[in-house]
């Protein structure tokens, strides 16, 4: 990473240290506001969010690997899950978890060479009664069919103004 | 699209903070009197009452208490507080602040499961209005010293935080690790202050209970679990969704209710929950008999059992927070188990084995999750030993 990189980053933490306060109970909702806005929380993050709260960069990583939304490695810009719980799973998340597949080329737990799209499985997100249900980061979608899993990725490619490109590449999968 | 159903009658019927106005006027050792006299139990699951909770958290000496909304609703086939939320967080916010009133504490803090972020803005706003109104802030209602608000804190991800030691952990900025108990979050819950941790159903009926009594509370349910309760239905069902019943109520009328005649059988209290065959439809939803925190999944004629106990336990050895080895380990050889199960290569001793070792996680594990991790894959097997026995492998072939 660039200095530059690293002093910008270093006084976006700083910024977010001192609005959410630099006690321990803090920490989670600081590294939310990194991931949310970066991705993931990579190591020199972790370092400096260590360094602000005064505790062991070790209890930042436990603190990120234990939880399923924090994440060290770089995610894509919409990471869609995917329930797999047992009423999602009755209502045919199979074939929802297939085309999603299909559609991006990548499997479960995979980023797209283009860093756009994540897929994962998540448990139980509450929609059992409209499975199957997925998450496209913080929105819900119910009774997702394999055809609708198109639109969703589609309005998701909108978002970054090269829908046409995408397509091609999808092509030439 | 079919509109889903919500069925939440008495909390539409309530007057917005009657309950919060009338538990002003109150003593507050008159307000836990109330709470203890509906005879409340908490909703989440665990079923300890609720106004034995509040006094002991009451009695407590110091200032700074906390009161916390438990809102990780993580337990597979749960969606009421989702609902609950939806609907009718006013309520939740308004038993929240008698809570508070209760047992003196300033701040609330409503731990919303990352899951469920869409819901923030609108609660947000909800919690907006309630300060503009007064129902939050300094000299609540009016009240004289009675100063309390409420923020809300996101999950990041882990069922176990639902667990309410492991969701104080959580908010303190650790791994979402259940704590040993005794000391209680009661006397020693977040920051180690005392806490009172309650569920979204609990607090929406404490404000109804406020508003109408502890008798009314009583009129409904059974002499052990009190008034009605919200119950999150999904499956294999014509009209799934969120209903309120009173306790008592047989499995053979919620499926009556939302379109299943021809059931196999019913998981009552989701994946930690145990699984009844159509034998055992007569059983009432009640703590005493069925208990359920609001899961009811419906299965099908059509259902595989063993892939039901397969996915539950995948959704265990994922959740597992991987502290104590019952659990952590348990739950990766029950799976493995059923594997072997739907190879068709069990043998009745190595199942004898495993139902053992489920045994000892329910009485050797350290939290809730791994005490009741097991039940699911335990009352398979006792129903449907012949379903799941003996399988002829495609493989073997």
């Amino acid at each position: 990473m660039l200095v530059t990189e690293r002093e910008r980053l270093r006084e976006e933490i700083t910024a977010l240290a001192d609005r959410h306060g630099r006690q321990r109970s803090a920490l989670i909702p600081i590294l939310q506001e990194i991931q949310r806005g970066h991705l993931q929380i990579s190591d020199y993050a972790m370092q400096v969010v260590a360094d602000l709260l005064d505790i062991h960069p070790v209890e930042v990583f436990s603190v990120v690997s234990f939880y399923s939304f924090l994440d060290e490695k770089p995610k894509g810009r919409f990471i869609i899950r995917l329930c797999r719980t047992i009423s999602c799973d009755m209502a045919g998340k199979a074939a929802v978890a297939r085309q999603l597949e299909n559609d991006l080329g990548i499997g479960f737990g995979e980023t797209t060479p283009c860093g756009r799209f994540t897929l994962e499985w998540a448990n139980c997100i509450g929609m059992c009664d409209q499975g199957p249900a997925l998450l496209v980061n913080d929105q819900v979608h119910a009774r997702v069919t394999p055809e609708k899993v198109h639109e969703i990725l589609a309005a998701c490619r909108r978002v970054f103004g090269i829908y046409a490109q995408e397509q091609k590449e999808e092509h030439a999968v | 699209m079919n509109e889903p159903i919500v069925n939440l009658a008495t909390f539409a019927a309530m007057s917005p903070d009657a309950g919060l106005r009338a538990a002003l006027q109150k003593s507050r050792a008159d307000i836990i009197g109330e709470i203890s006299a509906s005879g409340i139990k908490g909703r989440g699951g665990a079923g300890f009452p609720v106004g034995v909770k509040w006094n002991l958290c009451a009695a407590t000496r110091g200032t700074q208490k906390y009161v916390v909304c438990n809102a990780d609703e993580g337990e597979p086939g749960t969606f009421k507080d989702r609902a609950i939320l939806r609907a009718h967080a006013n309520l939740v916010f308004e038993g929240m602040t008698i809570g508070a009133f209760a047992v003196g504490a300033r701040e609330g803090i409503l731990y919303l499961r990352a899951e469920y972020t869409y819901l923030r803005p609108e609660l947000e706003a909800v919690l907006a209005k309630r300060r503009a109104a007064k129902f939050l802030g300094e000299n609540v209602c009016g009240k004289q010293g009675f100063n309390f608000d409420i923020r809300i804190q996101l999950g990041a991800g882990a069922y176990v935080c639902g667990e309410e030691t492991a969701l104080i952990e959580s908010l303190e900025g650790h791994r979402g690790e259940p704590r040993n108990r005794p000391p209680f979050p009661v006397d020693t819950g977040f920051l180690g202050r005392p806490t009172v941790v309650n569920n979204v159903e609990t607090l929406a009926w404490v404000a109804c209970i406020l508003q109408k009594g502890g008798a009314w509370f009583k009129t409904t349910g059974t002499d052990k679990s009190t008034g009605l309760k919200i119950l999150s239905i999904s499956g294999d069902c014509a009209r799934p969704g969120v209903y309120e019943f009173p306790f008592g109520v047989t499995v053979a009328k919620l499926l009556e209710t939302v379109g299943a005649p021809d059931a196999k059988a019913v998981q009552i209290g989701g994946a930690s929950g145990h699984c009844l065959p159509s034998s055992e439809f007569g059983r009432a939803i009640a703590y005493e008999d069925a208990a359920t925190g609001g899961s009811i999944i419906v299965f099908g004629q059509q259902r595989d059992m063993l892939e039901v106990a397969a996915n539950f336990l995948e959704f265990f050895v994922e959740e597992s927070c991987g502290q104590c080895t019952p659990c952590r380990i348990g739950n990766a050889r029950l799976r493995e188990g059923v594997e072997l199960l739907s190879e068709g290569r069990c043998s009745m001793r190595y199942l004898q084995e495993l139902c053992a070792l489920g045994e000892t996680m329910q009485a050797a594990s350290k939290c809730g999750l791994g005490q009741s991790s097991p039940n699911a894959f335990l009352s398979i097997v006792k129903h449907f030993k012949d379903e799941i026995m003996g399988r002829v492998s495609v493989a073997s072939h």
